[in-house]
């Protein structure tokens, strides 16, 4: 989709705000949403791709506003609710109650194997890696455009790269496709790419710096020879 | 096309106020974390276990054990380029969002940056979790299109026009971090005291390593 969220090359947005000495967590709600990812991604109610197309479809207001982990509370809430998982009433219900009462504690309990498995899914992660018995269409050195194609759903064909012509850089064999899973339609592997763009092919000879690359990974039903 | 259909989107209501209150922040997700607990998807000392490893465990002084071994071991150093994923497993670390790292090597003549202007990519088993102004539309939105001045502007870092700027905007499942040039005067430091110079942002590429304390003549 051509949401809010595919920023590269956006103008007007302001300077970098970086906070001096920033610690991990700036309150204990951050802690909460984002053990919401590895808890419920568990349980099957998303997957990476499902929960970023969760967050491009906030208010694109809200999204540039608010807080980035209140992205993962929204995206969460969406595949929990429709998962049956959670039920909206109750949720506002409780909403309305934390609001009342700030300091009201959350419901004490333990859980030493799940606690267990949260520290082997960091150790280990789950690569998107996927076997695939598809050849690859392309080589290091090649020269590509990226389809102009605008999806409706889930993609990482960022809008500023569409059109244009770069070198492949590198093969990395066959990955989950974003376009697919992001969209519930499964894992269906594709080669991925890391294509090296000129800024010049980017954003024009007049703008761009001259001596400024830019390289973004791509899969490759988006791309054609150039 | 190998997606023949795309399912119908399912916007979220578009909230009264845009944005909700930090109260009111606080209060949804302290709801929803409740009726989670309730149903046994999440507990409380999951939240405090994994709140910790990214606070005190997981976090930028292991990508700077990371540099520092390259810097003092060639043969290190030359497998991290050649498979990152595998050398950083020979010291033990690897992991979430970290599955399939890349190290660019910072030269004479390319001065390499990471981002993700699609979200908020980003390895945490070298950096730990990003900090925010990586995750917020400023950088994400320039760090492509002008790099060259928010590294000046914004990170007071100034490359030179004859050294190329390449930026990895991370939109695929591959986790880039940088490695950056080896000060100059630091011969006589061990491995772990080169590590003391790796800052996190020298392995994002907004910022150089630290220079080492002037010796005392």
């Amino acid at each position: 989709m051509n949401g809010v969220h595919d920023l590269g090359g956006t103008d007007g947005l302001g300077p970098v705000e970086v906070e001096k000495d920033e610690p991990v967590w700036h309150a204990d709600w951050e802690k909460a949403a984002f053990t919401m990812f590895p808890t419920n991604s568990v349980k099957g109610y998303f997957g990476v791709d499902e929960f970023r197309y969760g967050i491009e479809q906030m208010h694109p207001a809200e999204y540039l506003l608010s807080p980035y982990y209140d992205h993962w509370a929204h995206t969460i809430e969406h595949y929990t609710v429709k998962a049956g998982a959670i039920d909206p009433e109750e949720l506002d219900k409780r909403t309305k109650y934390y609001l009342e009462n700030p300091d009201a504690p959350v419901p004490d309990r333990k859980d030493p194997e799940l606690v267990s498995l949260m520290e082997t899914i960091v150790h280990q992660g789950g690569s998107a890696r996927r076997d695939s018995d598809r050849p690859a269409q392309f080589t290091v050195g090649d020269r590509v455009r990226i389809k102009e194609n605008s999806p409706f759903g889930h993609t990482r064909r960022a809008r500023y790269i569409r059109g244009k012509t770069g070198v492949i850089e590198a093969a990395h064999g066959t990955f989950v496709y974003p376009d697919s899973a992001g969209n519930g339609l499964g894992d269906d592997p594709q080669h991925v790419y890391t294509v090296l763009f000129r800024a010049a092919d980017l954003w024009g000879q007049e703008e761009a710096d001259p001596n400024q690359t830019v390289t973004f990974d791509v899969w490759e039903p988006y791309l054609e020879r150039a | 096309m190998s997606t023949t259909q795309i399912p119908a989107q399912t916007p979220l209501p578009i909230p009264k106020t845009i944005p909700r209150s930090e109260e009111e922040i606080a209060a949804r997700i302290k709801a929803l974390e409740a009726l989670m607990i309730e149903k046994g998807i999440m507990t409380t000392d999951a939240v405090d276990r994994l709140a910790e490893i990214y606070e005190n465990e997981v976090g930028p002084h292991l990508g700077a054990k990371v540099v520092a071994k390259a810097w003092t071991d060639p043969e290190f150093k030359a497998r991290l380029l050649a498979n990152a994923t595998e050398a950083c497993a020979e010291l033990g670390i690897g992991g979430l969002q970290g599955e399939d790292m890349i190290a660019v090597e910072n030269t004479d003549t390319v001065h390499n940056a990471i981002v993700c202007t699609l979200c908020s990519c980003y390895p945490w088993p070298v950096l730990g979790l990003p900090p925010n102004w990586y995750k917020a539309p400023p950088y994400r939105s320039r760090m492509v299109r002008t790099p060259r001045q928010v590294l000046r502007d914004d990170f007071g870092l100034d490359i030179p026009e004859s050294v190329e700027i390449r930026v990895w905007d991370s939109s695929a499942e591959l986790r880039y971090f940088v490695l950056p040039q080896r000060p100059e005067g630091t011969e006589n430091l061990s491995e772990e005291e080169l590590a003391q110079l790796v800052t996190r942002d020298s392995m994002i590429g907004v910022g150089q390593p630290l220079r080492p304390e002037p010796a005392r003549s």
